[in-house]
C-alpha cells in the first residue's frame, strides 16, 4: 500500500509541476484537478470515504467553474515571464523552512500507527470510545464535525457565507447590467 | 452559442437523471450521521443537480427553477437554522451550553436508526442548504460575468 501511496505522490508531483509550467490555461486547469483526485485515491486508500466524498464533489464543480471562466473569458494561454530574482527568494525560503522542519518528521508516529496509540488520554480516544453513546451518531465522523467539535464547523460555515457576500460585492457591478443592451466595444460577447 | 444549451442527447439525459441526482444528494445530507457524507457533500451534489441544469439547458431553465433571490434568503435561512440550533442550547432549561445537544440528552432515539442523535440531523440540513444555495449562486455569478475591456485592450 505503501508504495502505491509513492506512485500517486509522485502522479501527483508531475501532474502540480505541469500544471504549473503549462502555458495552456485549460491544461493547467486539468492537471490541477489531476493533483485533487490523486489526493482522493490516496484518501480512499487510507480508509476515509467521509473525507473523500467532499473533495470529489467540491473538484468536479472546481473544474466546470474553472473551464467555463477560462474558455468564456478567452485566456487561452498565460503570458508574462516570472521574476527572476523573486523566484530565487522564493526558492531559498522554501529550502531554509524545509530544512529547518524536517526535524519534525523525527517525531512523528511511524506512518499507519496514529498518535492516539501512543498517548492514553488521548481526546480521539474518549471520542471512539464514548461517541456511540454520548452522541447517538453512527457515524464517528459526523459526531465529531457537528457535535464534539461544532463549534469549528459554525466557523467553517461562516466562512463559506463571508466568501459568498465578498464574491457578489465584488462581482454584482459588472453582473448587472443586461447583456442584452451592450456599449458598442466594451462588452467581450 | 447559436442554440441555447447542448445537444438534444445531453438535454434528454440530464432530464432522466436530474431526479436521481437530487435524491441522491438528499440522501447524503438526511443520512450523514449514519454514513459517509453529511451536509457539505450533499449541499455540492444539490448546488449539482442545478450546474448540470445550466450546463445543459443554458442559465435561463436552471434560474426559471431556482432564482436567484430564493438561493439568497436559502442562504441565510441555512446559516441562521445552525446559528439558532446553536444559541438554544445556552437556555437554561436545555442543558445551559453552546452547541449542547439537547434533543439527544431528552431523547436519544435508537442508534443505527434515521431519527437518532438529537441536533446533528438538523444540523446538517442546514449546512446543506447554506451550501446548496451558496455554490449555486457562485456558479450562477461566474457564468453571469462578463469581462470590460478597456479602450486599447483587444478581446
Amino acid at each position: 500500500m505503501l508504495e502505491f501511496i509513492g506512485l500517486l505522490l509522485l502522479f501527483m508531483v508531475i501532474a502540480a509541476i505541469v500544471a504549473i509550467e503549462t502555458r495552456d490555461l485549460l491544461a493547467a486547469v486539468i492537471s490541477v484537478t489531476a493533483v485533487g483526485f490523486g489526493v482522493i485515491i490516496a484518501f480512499f486508500y487510507m480508509r476515509a470515504p467521509d473525507v473523500a466524498i467532499v473533495p470529489i464533489v467540491v473538484e468536479v464543480l472546481i473544474l466546470i467553474i474553472l473551464i467555463r471562466a477560462t474558455l468564456r473569458v478567452g485566456l487561452r494561454t498565460f503570458i508574462g515571464n516570472r521574476d527572476f530574482f523573486g523566484m530565487m527568494v522564493t526558492m531559498a525560503m522554501l529550502a531554509v523552512i524545509f530544512l529547518a522542519g524536517i526535524r519534525v518528521f523525527d517525531d512523528f508516529p511511524p506512518f499507519g500507527h496514529p498518535v492516539m496509540q501512543r498517548i492514553a488520554d488521548a481526546p480521539t480516544r474518549l471520542y471512539i470510545a464514548n461517541g456511540l453513546k454520548e452522541t447517538g451518531a453512527a457515524n464517528i465522523v459526523t459526531a465529531v464535525l457537528l457535535d464534539y467539535r461544532a463549534y469549528d464547523t459554525l466557523g467553517e460555515a461562516t466562512v463559506l457565507f463571508t466568501a459568498i457576500m465578498g464574491a457578489i460585492a465584488v462581482i454584482r457591478k459588472k453582473a448587472r447590467k443586461k447583456p442584452t443592451e451592450p456599449e458598442v466595444g466594451e462588452w467581450e460577447e | 452559442m447559436a442554440e441555447k444549451g447542448m445537444t438534444p442527447i445531453v438535454k434528454t439525459i440530464t432530464g432522466w437523471i436530474k431526479g436521481l441526482i437530487m435524491i441522491f444528494g438528499i440522501y447524503i445530507v438526511l443520512y450523514g450521521h449514519l454514513t459517509p457524507g453529511g451536509g457539505f457533500a450533499g449541499g455540492v451534489i444539490l448546488a449539482m443537480v442545478f450546474v448540470l441544469l445550466t450546463l445543459a439547458y443554458g442559465k435561463e431553465e436552471s434560474l426559471r427553477r431556482f432564482r436567484i433571490g430564493v438561493a439568497s434568503e436559502l442562504d441565510s435561512v441555512g446559516a441562521l437554522m445552525f446559528l439558532v440550533i446553536a444559541v438554544l442550547g445556552i437556555a437554561g432549561t436545555l442543558g445551559g451550553r453552546f452547541f449542547i445537544n439537547y434533543i439527544a440528552k431528552a431523547n436519544p432515539g435508537t442508534p443505527f436508526t434515521l431519527f437518532s442523535s438529537g441536533i446533528i440531523p438538523l444540523c446538517n440540513i442546514a449546512i446543506a442548504l447554506k451550501v446548496a444555495s451558496s455554490l449555486f449562486m457562485v456558479f450562477i455569478l461566474l457564468v453571469l460575468m462578463r469581462v470590460i475591456h478597456g479602450p486599447g485592450e483587444r478581446a
